[in-house]
């Protein structure tokens, strides 16, 4: 199984990499252009058809339960389901990646365990974790079991990840959003082990898995709950001074008529610091890395993910199709590639706000 | 139960940080963490400062235990992380893994960002080197109760027990962003604000700190009045973290209620005037901002 994941796509990072430096005509014709995997999300059995459908290299999927980071009501695969994505994706030569990416409570150990258990027993192609102690669970009981280490996980630089891969011998390492573009590119150069980054979606602003704002403010998280913000909490109150939208009681934004009002993850609110109102965290706004394709490739990226498993098929359907097309022609033109204006438009429709940021991979973001 | 002082969490004056350890080397703390966590841009304190300032504190009989910075981006990051990883003089925190990998084997703390939830988790990191652990600070006591049944022999307990609780790290320091500022020129204006700055909701309900990177409570987290349950928990030491203000009389409070001097719910009574507001919900299994009051 570990073989047949992937042609040798550490061999075409380091391929890529020795081949920096050279102008993009000697790179065309010496080396085959690195194309990195197109991971998408799905929530359900739907979405994973769509991504399939629509050109994902994988689709990733989580389990119905807190084993992972998406537990929302309505959401996820139960075991019968996942088997089912995963005869639709093998069928048509696309991979199901499998997240179980919260932390496994203390006497609660079993319910991780048995996730990973299933993971074996469905025939995934990888699952995605984020604790050390899981992961050494599996790496003994399904040895063949593939390890990619989720964006929960926090490794942000090298030799953390290359702990991991020491440990665990995890394939892959999907990054927080912290890095700059040049930072990916200095961390990719000092380890073996595959890199994910995300690409387009919901922005996470605090690193991933050292985030207790949602549990701080609602008493669930994303490390022991697998939930942010979660809607059970989220009240929305019309009043005399504004549509009020509230998390456990607590203000996070207040909206006047005719202002649209997104979904009240605490990090996107309006707050007060010294008698100033403003977005003290980050604004609604979607990650969107497609003009960074090309210098993703010469990286030596090795996949590109896209954030949502909360989404609709339709909305997972657009994404996968716009990232498809954008990587096959950045694949086969990687000197001449050029963002096209149809792809932008179809993407800042489907982000939050309608606002798109290139996040931490612009330094001034930072 | 030991006593521990957490590190700095705040950009502090090169005189003022250096006023406060003079201090802290008289207090009755048994256990000192130092060093910049927050953010590589702080260097009031060059590395051979802080150093310094461990070796005076260990000739004053306190345990010392350099931390390493928690969020790693830069070549940078990680070169000034290893020089305090490799170090053999002391003990270190490491505040994430790439910490854990360059200490080689050698002993370390497993710090509160770590995120160790399981038993399984803290007996790895026991085989590597961890001979204590900070709780994450969003566990309950029920939670801590069931780790401390898995804790594998030789690793000790320590929980934050005071202060302003760091919950989240970004690439993006909010500070400058109030300013209006980007991070690389961000003219250091931390230093304006020694024990962060405030951020309340919409309705002036005070809610969260920033902290240059990282975003800390608005409310001082106590646990002063849950000392007895801690120590039948089986809990090593204790974690102070640093204020600005009244830093003498808090070491003072818990010192007296570890030492038995004072009971517990009268040394939460006591601390009620160090702190702006108090929070102690995460302790209770419930939302961290809440506070049940102390019987």
């Amino acid at each position: 199984m570990l073989n047949q994941f992937r042609p040798d796509p550490i061999l075409a990072g380091v391929t890529a990499r020795a081949a920096r430096g050279r102008d993009d005509r000697s790179f065309l014709i010496i080396a085959a252009v690195p194309k990195p995997e197109l991971v998408c999300p799905a929530g359900a059995l739907p979405a994973l058809k769509a991504a399939v459908d629509n050109g994902a290299d994988c689709v990733y999927i989580g389990l119905r339960d807190d084993t992972n980071a998406r537990n929302f009501a309505g959401l996820n695969f139960a075991a019968a389901q996942a088997a089912e994505g995963v005869r639709y994706a093998h069928a048509r030569g696309a991979k199901v990646l499998l997240a179980i990416n919260t932390y496994p409570q203390a006497g609660e150990h079993a319910r991780w365990t048995r996730a990973v258990d299933t993971a074996a027993t469905l025939g995934v192609d990888a699952v995605i974790l984020a604790d050390p102690g899981l992961m050494r669970y599996a790496r003994a009981r399904h040895p063949a079991l593939r390890l990619h280490l989720s964006v929960q996980g926090s490794a942000t630089n090298h030799e953390a990840i290359n702990l991991y891969h020491e440990q665990f011998g995890i394939a892959r390492a999907v990054l927080p959003r912290v890095l700059s573009i040049a930072q990916v590119d200095e961390l990719v150069r000092h380890t073996a082990v595959e890199i994910e980054v995300f690409g387009f979606g919901s922005l996470c602003v605090m690193v991933e898995g050292r985030c207790s704002l949602s549990s701080f403010a609602c008493g669930e998280g994303p490390n022991t709950r697998g939930a942010c913000s979660p809607a059970k909490h989220v009240r929305w109150d019309p009043r005399p001074t504004g549509l009020e939208a509230r998390l456990n009681g607590i203000l996070i934004d207040r909206f006047t008529p005719g202002e649209s009002a997104g979904y009240p993850a605490l990090c996107k609110g309006r707050f007060e610091v010294e008698g100033e109102t403003h977005y003290a965290i980050e604004e609604p706004s979607s990650l969107n890395a497609l003009a960074l394709l090309p210098e993703l490739a010469r990286i030596g990226v090795a996949a590109v993910k896209i954030e949502g498993r909360q989404r609709s098929p339709a909305y997972v359907a657009a994404v996968t199709r716009v990232w498809r097309a954008a990587i096959d022609a950045c694949s086969a033109h990687l000197a001449s590639f050029a963002v096209e204006p149809g792809w932008s438009a179809a993407l800042a429709q489907l982000a939050e706000g309608q606002q798109v940021t290139l996040g931490a991979y612009h330094r001034k973001w930072k | 139960m030991r006593l521990a002082l957490g590190p700095l969490l705040y950009y502090w004056t090169r005189d003022a940080v250096l006023e406060f350890y003079a201090r802290v080397a008289g207090l009755p703390v048994d256990i000192v963490y130092v060093g910049e966590v927050v953010c590589a841009r702080r260097r009031a304190l060059r590395a051979d400062d802080w150093i310094g300032l461990a070796r005076d504190l260990a000739a004053a009989g306190k345990a010392v235990v350099l931390s390493t910075q928690a969020l790693i981006e830069s070549e940078g990051d990680i070169r000034a992380m290893r020089r305090v990883a490799e170090r053999a003089d002391f003990l270190v925190e490491a505040n994430e893994m790439g910490a854990v990998r360059a200490r080689g084997g050698r002993p370390f703390v497993a710090g509160p960002h770590l995120n160790v939830y399981n038993g399984a988790t803290l007996a790895w990191l026991a085989q590597l080197g961890a001979t204590r652990w900070v709780m994450p600070v969003e566990l309950s006591g029920r939670a801590l109760a069931g780790l401390q049944r898995e804790r594998p022999a030789g690793v000790e307990t320590e929980v934050f027990a005071w202060g302003r609780l760091p919950l989240a790290f970004s690439a993006r320091c909010f500070t400058a962003r109030h300013y209006d500022l980007p991070k690389d020129d961000c003219q250091f204006r931390c230093l304006e604000h020694a024990d962060g700055l405030a951020l309340a909701t919409r309705e002036g309900k005070p809610f969260l700190t920033l902290n240059g990177i990282q975003t800390q409570s608005a409310q001082v987290y106590d646990l002063a009045g849950a000392l007895d349950e801690l120590r039948a928990l089986g809990v090593d030491a204790v974690r102070l973290s640093p204020q600005s203000a009244g830093m003498d009389e808090v070491i003072a409070a818990f010192r007296a209620a570890l030492d038995g001097r004072i009971a517990p719910a009268q040394a939460s009574r006591a601390l009620a005037g160090l702190a702006p507001g108090r929070c102690n919900g995460y302790w209770h299994g419930a939302a961290g901002l809440e506070y049940r009051e102390v019987a």
